[in-house]
């Protein structure tokens, strides 16, 4: 693996971080990014795509992707992040390397509000239909204020306070459950 | 019993001649031609697996066009656990898949173990490792009841759902939960075998090896079964990778790629275990690795129960959980599920919850991307077989 890792740092420029014995992480350029997955996946072997996904840094105003690739031979995962702009929030597309890429373009656009130009479907609505918040993997997304917003109490509901409710309700009455005999007892 | 192979519809074929036109090999789909319907299978269809549907295309019973729908199931867990502590999330990950839930709470504590440079005891080990095999077995065997009664044999998915219940007694004797359980807590596992464990799990499997053999006697050796999927829905090895397929779907086509053995996790290093795999790529094919791979998932359980260590420490201590900071870094553990591989991505930013927690299922593209591309061309009376026979799940398409 240290010697596909150099092989990369010769062409192009990276930082490299070795989690596990199985389990390495560059950050590459965005600009690089395409070069970088067809030259792992023609020359070194890395031909399965585990997942692609995305991090909301909103503080430092940048998502991070990550793109894990998996190598049958050397049995080892290989996930290459590479930061983009939260703002502008476009990527190149991978549709035309792995097969089942778009369906993550589309999650990411659709989840984070990533846009992939020219990747199949990617408009398509995935898990919300009709949605017209924010995406709402992004931090920023307040789940609290949107449900007060779109869902309502029914009538006639009282609200407790959940410490002095159980205590009330639960422990009170509160009956052991038969106890089950363990090899440690 | 009737022999297919001389049946004068073994090699029926539809008649292109007149429609639909062919373009580039595609068949060129306008729905005011009247020769085209279009009708939608789920979400509350019984040949459905879960709670998906299915777009179809068809012309007379032959699937034109076929397009996943998902978002009927979306609860949103990977949101739930940015705003959960690290301790308050292990109880939410089991509730992802309701077939194999211990495939979710291992991925998910190791990952935070592994960030928080924790090691598990010795015996924690083994008894995750027992836990995760057991899970496999009753996944296993609600796959093999959805197989079977997709092709109408009602009587062995009733027999192996009932052969389930006795593995999910074993559950809540083990662990206190039937369905979900909750036992791989971060740092170990939350309880030690019960009395006379061991014992009844051995029964339990030689009773489970009995029912198997019926099944193999009823469903495998079944002239219908046969001749239903043999051929249907052929995985090639070269669109294994271009669609990313994993798991007894890959291995079925020749793919040598199972996480237990390519990265042995937990125990399995230690275990006596072999890769099973066959070189048809069909439903069949898959059928038949599956049913191995069950008779291995038994033989591992007895490995397991031979080789647990009888004391033994099975918890580390933690740090107070209510106000546990987890160093900033990223990692992704997997574990082989009945459907393939199945990862944890997390990435912590050194404060009390985690910045993403994000779940790799195997179904995430055998429902989607190959789903869409196999059923095209064949009956629709096939597709739930074919939807049964890749083993999708959709709570892990929509987290």
């Amino acid at each position: 693996m240290k010697k596909i890792i150099n092989r990369i740092k010769e062409k192009i420029e990276i930082v490299s971080l070795k989690q596990r014995d199985d389990l390495y992480f560059i950050n590459v350029k965005e600009e690089h990014i395409i070069f970088l997955l067809s030259y792992l996946k023609e020359q070194e072997g890395f031909t399965h795509l585990a997942f692609l996904q995305a991090v909301d840094y909103d503080k430092y105003n940048m998502f991070q992707l990550t793109y894990m690739l998996y190598n049958y031979d050397i049995k080892v995962n290989f996930g290459i992040k590479v930061i983009i702009d939260r703002e502008k929030s476009e990527m190149t597309s991978i549709h035309k390397l792995w097969a089942h890429a778009w369906q993550y373009q589309r999650e990411l656009h659709e989840l984070f509000g990533i846009n992939f130009p020219g990747s199949p479907r990617v408009d398509e609505s995935f898990v919300l239909e009709g949605w017209e918040e924010i995406p709402p993997m992004r931090r920023d997304f307040d789940t609290k204020e949107y449900s007060e917003k779109t869902f309502y109490q029914r009538p006639g509901r009282s609200t407790n306070d959940p410490k002095e409710y159980m205590k009330e309700k639960l422990y009170k009455n509160f009956v052991e459950p038969p106890k089950i005999r363990r090899e440690d007892d | 019993m009737t022999d297919i192979s001389k049946s004068k519809y073994k090699n029926y074929k539809a008649d292109r001649s007149k429609y639909p036109k062919m373009e580039n090999g595609k068949a060129v789909i306008d729905l005011d031609s009247h020769k085209f319907t279009k009708i939608w299978q789920g979400p509350q269809h019984p040949g459905v697996t879960g709670n998906m549907s299915v777009e179809l295309i068809i012309n007379g019973d032959e699937i034109m066009k076929a397009k996943t729908h998902v978002g009927y199931l979306h609860r949103g867990f990977e949101k739930l656990l940015e705003r959960r502590s690290y301790i308050q999330g292990f109880t939410i990950v089991c509730r992802i898949c309701v077939p194999e839930p211990d495939t979710n709470e291992y991925c998910y504590s190791a990952a935070v173990e592994e960030l928080a440079g924790i090691e598990i005891p010795e015996k924690a080990q083994w008894l995750r490792t027992l836990n995760l095999e057991m899970s496999r077995i009753g996944s296993f065997l609600m796959w093999i009841g959805g197989q079977a009664s997709a092709l109408g044999l009602g009587a062995i998915g009733q027999w192996t759902i009932g052969m389930r219940d006795f593995w999910l007694d074993l559950f809540e004797e083990m662990t206190g939960g039937r369905v979900y359980h909750m036992y791989m807590i971060p740092g170990g596992v939350r309880k030690n075998l019960p009395a006379g464990f061991k014992e009844k799990t051995r029964d339990l499997i030689l009773k489970t090896r009995k029912l198997l053999y019926n099944v193999e006697e009823t469903f495998f050796n079944n002239a219908i079964v046969k001749s239903r999927l043999k051929g249907l829905g052929i995985i090639t090895p070269e669109i294994v990778d271009e669609y990313g397929i994993v798991g007894p779907n890959a291995r079925a086509s020749g793919k040598e790629y199972d996480v237990r053995m390519n990265n042995p996790y937990l125990k399995y290093g230690e275990l006596d275990i072999k890769m099973l795999t066959s070189t048809v790529g069909d439903a069949y094919a898959r059928a038949e690795l599956r049913y191995q791979e069950m008779h291995q998932s038994l033989d591992l359980i007895s490995q397991i129960l031979g080789k647990i260590p009888e004391t033994g420490e099975i918890q580390t201590k933690l740090p107070n959980v209510l106000h546990w900071k987890i160093p900033a870094g990223q990692t992704y553990m997997k574990a082989e599920s009945t459907r393939g591989e199945h990862g944890f991505y997390m990435v912590s930013d050194g404060t009390k919850y985690p910045r993403r927690v994000f779940l790799r299922g195997a179904s995430y593209t055998h429902a989607i991307s190959v789903l869409e591309k196999l059923a095209v061309n064949i009956s629709i009376s096939d597709l739930a077989a074919l939807m049964v026979s890749l083993h999708t799940c959709p709570p892990e398409i929509e987290r």
